[in-house]
């Protein structure tokens, strides 16, 4: 299979106006990826799809992932003029980006047997009711997960023939892959609690002393 | 066992081919060794519960063998396997639609606390937050055995209830419910997370 930077060009190509950008994977495994912008989506899909070279008719997963607000701090060394003297002093400066949502489609060709060709796609931001466009008119198979998704990171798919809730129930109001949510506090006895489930269990029992290394538990405060 | 009757004179008198009983035993006797279970399973602990089922561990050797299809013939209820919050509405509609008397044992590590996702949101923690529960069975799966001891313990538990009295048994005591409410399902957990009529989580002791 030809590589991603010639798939990048060849789409570019072909859909004149698509926006496709690179990600690069870092980890070992060096699973790069390609960006599509939502506006020709469906068009770059159905070009993966039907190109003779390519022939990608099979996408195997779909997988949503959410990205919270970050600050990505700067540490910049930068010549001065302090005092009529010119020093080094480093500057931080802080970048603020904005959290979205994002699909990331894993396909693959039975004709061919080669893959996987990753694309992604991404959210103007994490607000209720993001939206991208869903290519299950294009893969059937993604029907299901695309609902997933929206089900778990409520991302809206524009053009799914059925989006519903596919885990949850249809009353169910939040979306719990999202990494700002946070679950029922039905809290119950656990004999071993640590890291986040200490935290809520030490809201629950008052402290004993420490006799036998499980600490901060003791009785329930109400019976 | 039966009350009232002298054990040796029993005795004395089977020897002599008599057979002294109760109303009582003799009712507790025909039930339990004919308890039908409901069939339905929710999770890989259904697999142990088929295995109990078939020809090597024989759950008909206890008179367990006919499982319903319908919770209006059913006698006991195997919950076996994890109970997730959108289906724990329907387990408790289906206990509900049983007719008295009627058993539950949670089986295995999910049915019973939640197990591995205890943690989780999905899950509920134990189906004894909503129905009252028999027999608590831990393992993950537990084994066949495991379920065969369940199933014996809950002939010993028929076997002592009685049949009149202030201790008499649930379904003869008009006073106790048969029917427990359904939770609802709401915009964040079920609604209510747990009936408090059934469910007491355990005290903590301390020495």
């Amino acid at each position: 299979m030809e590589g991603l930077e010639q798939i990048k060009a060849r789409i570019e190509a072909a859909a004149p106006g698509a926006i496709v950008e690179m990600v690069q994977n870092a980890s070992p495994s060096q699973q790069h990826s390609l960006k599509i912008d939502n506006e020709h989506a469906h068009d770059v899909a159905k070009w993966l799809h039907d190109d003779p070279a390519l022939r990608l008719d099979f996408c195997s997963n779909v997988t949503g992932v959410d990205w919270p607000d970050r600050t990505v701090k700067k540490t910049v060394k930068v010549k001065k003029v302090v005092d009529g003297e010119e020093k080094e002093v480093t500057e931080t400066t802080e970048e603020k980006i904005p959290g979205y949502l994002e699909a990331v489609y894993h396909l693959y060709s039975m004709t061919h047997k080669h893959g996987p060709v990753i694309i992604r796609m991404r959210t103007a931001d994490r607000a209720v009711g993001a939206q991208l466009p869903s290519l299950t008119p294009i893969w059937r198979s993604a029907e299901f997960q695309e609902r997933e998704i929206f089900d778990l990171y409520g991302i809206r798919f524009d053009g799914h023939p059925d989006l519903r809730r596919i885990l949850m129930w249809d009353e169910f109001e939040d979306h719990p892959m999202r990494k700002d949510y946070r679950d029922p506090d039905d809290y119950e006895y656990e004999p071993t609690p640590h890291e986040e489930v200490l935290e809520r269990a030490k809201r629950y029992y008052t402290p004993r002393p420490q006799i036998d290394g499980a600490e901060s538990i003791v009785e329930p405060l109400n019976g | 066992m039966s009350e009232g009757i002298d054990e040796g004179l029993r005795s004395k008198l089977q020897q002599q081919g008599v057979w002294v009983s109760s109303m009582q035993e003799l009712y507790n006797w025909g039930r339990k060794n004919s308890i039908w279970p409901l069939q339905f399973g929710l999770a890989c602990c259904a697999i142990e519960m088929i295995a109990t089922a078939a020809s090597r561990y024989d759950i008909a050797r206890f008179g367990g063998e006919v499982f319903r299809p319908s919770p209006r013939q059913a006698d006991l209820m195997i919950v076996a396997g994890t109970v997730t919050k959108k289906m724990a509405p329907q387990i408790v509609r289906l206990y509900n639609q049983m007719a008295d008397p009627k058993y539950v044992i949670a089986m295995g590590a999910c049915a019973i606390s939640g197990g591995p996702f205890k943690q989780g949101y999905n899950v509920l923690k134990g189906i004894d937050r909503y129905i009252p529960v028999d027999v608590y069975i831990p393992g993950c799966p537990p084994r066949p055995e495991a379920l065969l001891h369940a199933f014996m313990e809950l002939q010993r538990k028929i076997d002592e209830q009685k049949l009149s009295g202030a201790s008499k048994a649930a379904h003869l005591d008009r006073e106790q419910p048969s029917e427990f409410p359904v939770p609802a399902f709401g915009k964040h957990d079920l609604e209510p997370p747990a009936n408090s009529n059934v469910f007491h989580p355990p005290a903590i002791e301390r020495a």
